[in-house]
């Protein structure tokens, strides 16, 4: 899994590339919660994750309910199909908010 | 999704791969050259008459028993050349749903499912929990967790057992008889979850089972067992189509008259058979 990690308008923007398993995650879960500790709100952009397994789903979900608890914002953009079915089958779709593009994301977040 | 048709399906990597595999418990001989093989994202049925040899093939494929001879590859390694290294990551990404369901009394739902994580792997504790009641939900057992398995009915304690076995996302998924000793609808339920599991993660299963209804609902592909031999590997509809009269007993449910041929019923008699096996 690569992580490349840039700012727009204030918002913490993650991109995900590559598999994101039990041995990546942890990584993803560290950086995730560095920000949303920090307050940050945060969009992670999927559109290039060819695997997400539980572990890398449950990063999401811990880092989207601390975010949630410092009031801050949490979104998840271009989910790729395989992401989407993953996050459908634990019925995680209807939890997070998904956005289509990361600018609707930005957009969204910042305001 | 839609079940693949033969074409596509075995265009498909293989994930298991068995060729002439013999086995013997004893000096009986159990699995008479078995070659199968099982194609990614694929749900293969194992079905056969009581003592056709669909256990023993489970738990070769599963590598917990050694061959007497033959060949064998589960996700493109051969299981014979691995190092015990190899095999323990090996069965990292193999889960397999047991027909007890196979849950430590002791335990709580919840610590049965992180079993496995705990384990093979270093993830936080709070990752784990979550990772637990995620498969708990896909199951539908969400907040059955401090229960303990003693407290669930037979249906509940496949679904839990299922949800341990796919608690680490396997590659490939065995199920031993998951439908016995439920209610039809409950079975029918425990279908449906299988097909989900292989669409949303796209593994390969293998399922052995008797229950024809359930083998039919949910087999993208059937290889039928008899006495050690595969009679036919094949798609339920082939299965159906076919003129083999063993295979149509099987499904059946006829009691098959076997013709008696007075030399071979003394041979087996006296032991004769079992000599000219082993030979």
């Amino acid at each position: 899994m690569n992580l490349s990690t840039r700012e727009e308008n204030g918002i913490v923007i993650f991109e995900l590339d590559g598999e994101v398993d039990l041995e990546t995650s942890p990584k993803l879960r560290q950086a995730l919660l560095q920000q949303v500790n920090a307050g940050k709100s945060v969009c992670v952009g999927m559109q290039d994750v060819a695997y997400i397994d539980s572990s890398g789903i449950a990063s999401l979900v811990e880092a989207y309910q601390t975010a949630r608890r410092n009031s801050s914002g949490f979104g998840l953009a271009c989910i790729s199909d395989s992401a989407i079915r993953v996050l459908q089958l634990a019925r995680l779709d209807k939890v997070f908010t998904i956005y289509d593009t990361i600018e609707t994301a930005v957009s969204d977040l910042s305001t | 999704m839609t079940k693949p048709s033969p074409q596509e399906l075995l265009s498909r990597k293989k994930v298991i791969d068995v060729e002439d595999l013999v086995t013997h418990y004893g000096e009986r001989m159990i699995l008479k050259g078995i070659s199968m093989d099982v194609r990614e994202g694929e749900i293969m049925v194992i079905m056969g008459g009581s003592g056709s040899g669909k256990s023993t093939l489970l738990r070769h494929l599963m590598s917990l028993e050694t061959a007497t001879s033959g060949k064998m590859s589960l996700l493109g390694r051969d299981i014979t050349e691995l190092t015990l290294k190899e095999t323990y990551s090996l069965r990292k990404k193999i889960g397999v749903a047991f027909q007890g369901g196979a849950l430590f009394s002791s335990m709580t739902v919840g610590e049965n499912i992180k079993l496995p994580l705990r384990e093979h792997t270093d993830l936080d504790e709070f990752t784990m929990d979550i990772m637990a009641r995620m498969k708990l939900e896909v199951v539908d057992l969400a907040g059955f967790e401090d229960l303990t398995p003693s407290e669930l009915s037979g249906g509940m304690l496949k679904r839990a057992a299922v949800a341990r076995a796919i608690v680490m996302d396997p590659k490939l998924l065995f199920f031993d008889e998951p439908s016995a000793g439920l209610d039809p609808v409950v079975a029918a339920q425990l279908d449906e979850l299988i097909l989900r599991l292989r669409d949303a993660m796209g593994m390969s299963i293998v399922v052995v089972t008797h229950e024809l209804d359930s083998a039919f609902r949910i087999a993208d592909r059937i290889t039928m067992l008899d006495r050690g031999k595969i009679l036919m590997v094949g798609t339920p509809e082939e299965m159906k189509a076919s003129d083999n009269s063993r295979i149509q007993n099987l499904l059946n449910r006829r009691i098959e008259e076997e013709d008696l041929d007075p030399d071979a019923y003394l041979r087996r008699l006296t032991g004769e058979d079992q000599s000219n096996e082993r030979a």
